[in-house]
């Protein structure tokens, strides 16, 4: 099950200032998982996001309708981890239903157009775009 | 009190040794009176990560562009952001940033549109300074107020806008972009997302000499000798030239723009922020495709 809800997640970042919502933002960026060894020992598994900035990978797996997430980006790259964080938290453990049914538009709902620009907040959508394709090419 | 110059070897062979600083020379001085260290990245969370002690973070795109205009902020904006990071106009600035200084040398571009006085670069950046071990701190310093006087920022002597380059062909242009941007096979960096230029190629006449040309593995800029070879052995420039350099965005090209103007000594060197994601949007402004640099347009 995801550790948190899109609402609860919306919620919160726009409960609080711009400044915490970086702070928040880095928080998530700590937490992202490790990968599990069948992947970190397979990069070629995993697939690229082209759309940010920086090196980011991720792959999805899809078991009995139950859709798991996995990210790898380097600890240079800290918005990068903090937006597949949050995907991480909010979609893993979804089913396949729910993972298709998520607002393509919840990147831009999360106030940090304001914090980190418009512009780097088209990596995120990206990441949910490619999660989306995957789910649907693995269901 | 006047901050004195790096005497490093390297940097005196420079146009302009008094904009560099090793990271020795900063490590030398930090937490000296009259100096403010400021952080520029590209990722925004990077400072938070870990920086210089003692240095501020200001943020090419939310601090120094304007949210609304295409732009940047207006010059009462500027003169507020400097004050709240403690910075007066006899401030001695260093900037440094991830990404060789791409951010940094934007964010120096900015600060010299304004006029600040005595405004450096880190030699080598983010990644020199950690890659020799120096210290780093998630301390983020409370700076007292300074009072930064609002300053007309100039917009024409660094700074080139569409019709400047228009007005330019006959003269130097360096484009700073990936071959592949460079050729139009892309409109985007590889593994950069795209930012909506609608034809992809480049501005007629333009020599191709990447960004990366100017700087060493350590991500510091090369010796005044190596850059000679890159600027004016292979792209042919000469003294006295007067250049554009443009990107896709403007912050590789301030890189450049500041090797020309401050280590090479091109005192004609203007900056095209508009770059490729104007230039390839723009309706009816010539454009070549491929490898070579292409002609001049014929003036009616």
């Amino acid at each position: 099950m995801p550790t948190e809800t899109f609402d609860s997640l919306i919620h919160d970042f726009n409960s609080i200032s711009v400044k915490d919502r970086l702070n928040l933002l880095l928080e998530f960026s700590e937490n992202l998982p490790a990968l599990p060894e069948r992947y970190s020992e397979h990069p070629d598994l995993l697939e690229r996001v082209e759309e940010c900035q920086s090196p980011i990978y991720l792959f999805v797996e899809v078991n009995s309708g139950v859709v798991n997430l996995f990210f790898t980006a380097p600890a240079e790259a800290p918005t990068t981890r903090g937006f597949a964080s949050i995907l991480h938290a909010a979609m893993d453990g979804l089913t396949v239903e729910e993972t298709l049914a998520v607002d393509d538009d919840f990147p831009s709902k999360i106030g940090l157009s304001e914090a980190v620009s418009p512009l780097r907040i088209r990596g995120m959508r990206g990441m949910l775009a490619r999660i989306k394709r995957q789910v649907r090419e693995k269901q | 009190m006047s901050i004195e110059f790096d005497t490093d070897a390297k940097i005196a062979e420079y146009a302009h040794p008094e904009v560099l600083v090793t990271t020795e020379w900063l490590s030398d001085n930090l937490g000296r009176p009259g100096i403010v260290i400021v952080e520029s990245d590209e990722d925004v969370l990077l400072y938070e990560v870990g920086h210089i002690p003692g240095a501020v973070k200001i943020d090419w795109h939310t601090d120094l562009n304007d949210p609304v205009l295409r732009d940047y902020v207006s010059d009462e904006a500027f003169a507020e952001l400097l004050s709240s990071k403690g910075i007066s106009r006899d401030t001695t600035v260093i900037i440094y940033g991830d990404k060789s200084n791409w951010w940094a040398s934007y964010a120096l571009w900015v600060f010299k549109l304004y006029g600040h006085p005595d405004v450096r670069l880190l030699d080598g950046g983010r990644d020199k300074w950690i890659a020799e071990g120096r210290e780093l701190t998630k301390d983020q310093p409370k700076p007292e107020r300074a009072e930064y006087p609002v300053t007309k920022r100039d917009d024409r002597t660094l700074r080139a806008f569409r019709d400047d380059v228009l007005d330019h062909f006959g003269n130097p242009m360096i484009d700073v972009r990936s071959p592949e941007e460079y050729s139009g096979e892309r409109t985007h960096m590889p593994a950069y997302p795209e930012e909506g230029a609608l034809r992809g190629g480049h501005i007629p006449t333009a020599a191709s000499v990447p960004w990366a040309k100017a700087v060493g593995v350590d991500g510091a800029y090369k010796t005044r000798k190596e850059l000679e070879e890159v600027y004016l052995d292979g792209a042919g420039l000469k003294a006295g030239d007067n250049v554009i350099a443009y990107c896709r965005i403007g912050e590789r090209s301030s890189h450049t723009w500041f090797a020309l103007n401050y280590l090479l000594g091109f005192e004609n060197v203007r900056n095209y922020d508009g770059s490729w994601t104007e230039w390839g949007s723009l309706v009816g402004v010539p454009i070549a495709k491929g490898s070579e640099p292409g002609l001049a347009p014929r003036v009616s």
